[in-house]
């Protein structure tokens, strides 16, 4: 399953680059959400996958035995994806200005409008 | 403890009571002013508790350290605080001089307070995902600043911006997941730990691979700083100091940590990864800016260029260097910040901040000239000012690390600080201008503002000897751990 997932994540992060590296902003804020999503997957992943182990101390027991599933890298990424949430909405709403104000959305164009 | 989160709740709640009344700006700015003066009262307080009574520990609602989120302000954290007080002080101070209706309407006083207490906030954490957190925090609140404008220029630059941040967010994301999956823990005390006992020579190069390109970017390293001298130019003056003054700082200070806290002992070759980006960033800066002809062009590229200055001595390791460059760290965060606020007056008077229209001020503008000399002449590293001491306290750590090629060009750069600040000077001030007039007056807020900060600045160059004092012992703090480590995780074995 690890390994799974870590090549899923791999994809996320190959096909955000390469989409960050085309010239439409579109592509470029699609890029940046599968490269968010891919770290996601890898913070949720490296954290290790434990199943059916809820991290629940039991009866009779003072502490949790391993193995169990830590709760951490969830935490972590459910705030990470709160936070790209917002910043995505941002970069979609700031691409529209600059589509508005350049009238192009072609990253070159972008570029040579000073 | 409690003074450990006046520093982020003081901004936020300014914030709260600025969004209340969004259209009427004198109000507004008289909430802010008060709000900041708060703020740095704060900070003081919190420094003057953490430099009498050691390393300042708060666990949040209770829950001990490795489980929680600590907050903590050891002595490198709360002094840089308190320049996130000062520079907050000094900017809502300028916003007397007018800001844009536009830009005002839309938040600019609640945004600059948010985007204080992110600064503060990502000083004051214990925790490196609550680190991430703050970063997103003061990234947002810099993003909307940047994008309250609809000049073609302004939007791209803002575009720029977002994007390489939001890059090397998910690159510093990358390396917080993969650190918990070897460590267990983002607890930095907790990690100082344990770090030196679960380390392996290959996750320990990735990791601190990684979180040198995520800060790199932020801090503006080379081959990673491109961006910033694409858009600091673009927003007005005030939110250009904000940024130049605070927001690579906060990059240059989380390189500090992780590499005091994780990577001390690590592999020789990280340390020369970041000393050779440091010294590119240093030569390729500076020529750089040689080349400008953009009064707030040149700042920007002088900023990276001293970025450098400050991630090169942190690369050596050594207490002296590393004291070296916190003071160089405090002296550039007063120092820039006040050179926007300059170029804001300029901007007032000729419309323009290129060299050609600017000249002459010497003769128009004689109170004004004088008051720029402090941060120009202190940013080119005339002695007696704050950056020669800053440069010399810098010279002395790469020398007794016996790094003598990076003192060689310390120096080199030096002498082109100087002659990049100078030419500015002359061309900006002391030059007679041949038709540019001022077409208005540079208004006072601004220049007590400016004069406020040349007084800090002052305030460095003669307090020298004890702020050294202070800035070693925060070196030393921060190259022990051992006293960090205690005052987050007492109790546990």
């Amino acid at each position: 399953m690890e390994v799974l997932l870590a090549i899923a994540s791999g994809v996320l992060y190959a096909a955000g680059i390469y989409l960050m590296l085309r010239r439409r902003l579109a592509q470029l804020i699609i890029g940046l959400s599968l490269l968010s999503n891919g770290t996601n997957l890898l913070i949720f992943t490296a954290g290790g996958l434990t199943r059916a182990q809820p991290p629940v101390v039991p009866d009779g027991a003072d502490r949790l035995m391993p193995p169990y599933a830590d709760p951490v890298p969830q935490a972590l990424v459910l705030t990470a994806i709160v936070i790209g949430f917002g910043l995505l909405a941002f970069s979609l709403v700031l691409a529209h200005r600059v589509h508005a104000t350049i009238g192009s959305d072609d990253v070159d164009e972008i570029g040579r409008g000073r | 403890m409690r003074a450990l989160v006046l520093p982020i709740l003081v901004p936020l709640t300014t914030a709260a009571i600025l969004l209340l009344a969004p259209k009427r700006p004198l109000l507004q700015r008289w909430v802010a002013l008060t709000g900041s003066i708060l703020l740095l009262g704060s900070t003081l307080m919190l420094f003057r508790r953490v430099e009498g009574e050691g390393i300042q520990v708060l666990q949040v609602s209770g829950w001990p350290a490795p489980f929680g989120i600590t907050i903590v302000a050891d002595l490198l954290a709360a002094m840089l605080v308190v320049m996130v007080g000062v520079v907050g002080v000094a900017v809502t101070a300028a916003a007397f001089a007018g800001v844009d209706p536009r830009r005002e309407s839309f938040g600019y006083h609640p945004l600059i307070q948010i985007l204080l207490m992110g600064v503060s906030g990502a000083f004051l954490t214990g925790d490196l995902f609550n680190l991430y957190v703050w970063f997103e925090v003061m990234l947002v609140a810099s993003f909307v600043l940047m994008a309250l404008h609809r000049t073609s220029a302004q939007v791209e630059a803002a575009f720029k911006y977002v994007t390489i941040n939001l890059i090397a967010s998910s690159i510093f994301l990358t390396a917080l997941g993969l650190l918990y999956g070897v460590a267990g823990t983002l607890n930095m005390a907790d990690l100082a730990r344990l770090w030196p006992t679960t380390r392996t020579p290959g996750v320990d190069m990735v990791l601190a691979v990684l979180f040198v390109i995520a800060f790199s970017i932020k801090a503006g390293l080379f081959p990673l700083f491109f961006w910033l001298p694409a858009s600091y130019h673009t927003p007005p003056a005030a939110i250009g100091a904000v940024f130049a003054g605070l927001l690579t700082k906060v990059g240059v200070y989380a390189l500090m940590r992780v590499f005091t806290l994780l990577f001390q002992g690590a592999a020789p070759a990280l340390f020369t990864l970041l000393l050779v980006m440091s010294v590119a960033t240093m030569v390729i800066g500076l020529v750089a800016a040689l080349n400008e002809r953009d009064f707030r062009r040149i700042l920007s590229f002088n900023l990276v260029a001293h970025i450098g200055y400050t991630t090169a001595s942190l690369s050596l390791l050594t207490p002296a260097a590393l004291a070296g460059s916190i003071f160089y760290v405090l002296h550039h965060i007063v120092v820039i910040a006040n050179l926007f606020l300059v170029s804001g007056v300029l901007l007032r008077l000729r419309r323009t901040t290129d060299m050609i229209g600017l000249g002459g001020m010497y003769r128009t503008q004689p109170v004004f000239s004088v008051l720029a000399m402090v941060p120009i002449f202190s940013l080119a590293g005339v002695p007696p000012l704050s950056g020669f001491l800053g440069k010399l306290a810098i010279l002395e750590g790469v020398f007794d690390a016996g790094a003598y090629w990076v003192g060689g060009m310390v120096l080199v750069v030096g002498l082109l600080t100087l002659l990049s600040m100078g030419r500015t000077w002359t061309d900006a001030f002391w030059r007679p201008a041949e038709t540019a007039v001022d077409m208005t007056t540079p208004g006072t807020p601004l220049l007590i503002a400016i004069s406020g900060l040349s007084l800090v600045t002052l305030a460095i160059t003669f307090g020298a000897g004890p702020l050294f004092e202070l800035t070693s012992r925060a070196a030393h703090q921060l190259l022990q751990r051992e006293e960090y480590v205690r005052a987050v995780l007492r109790g546990l074995p």
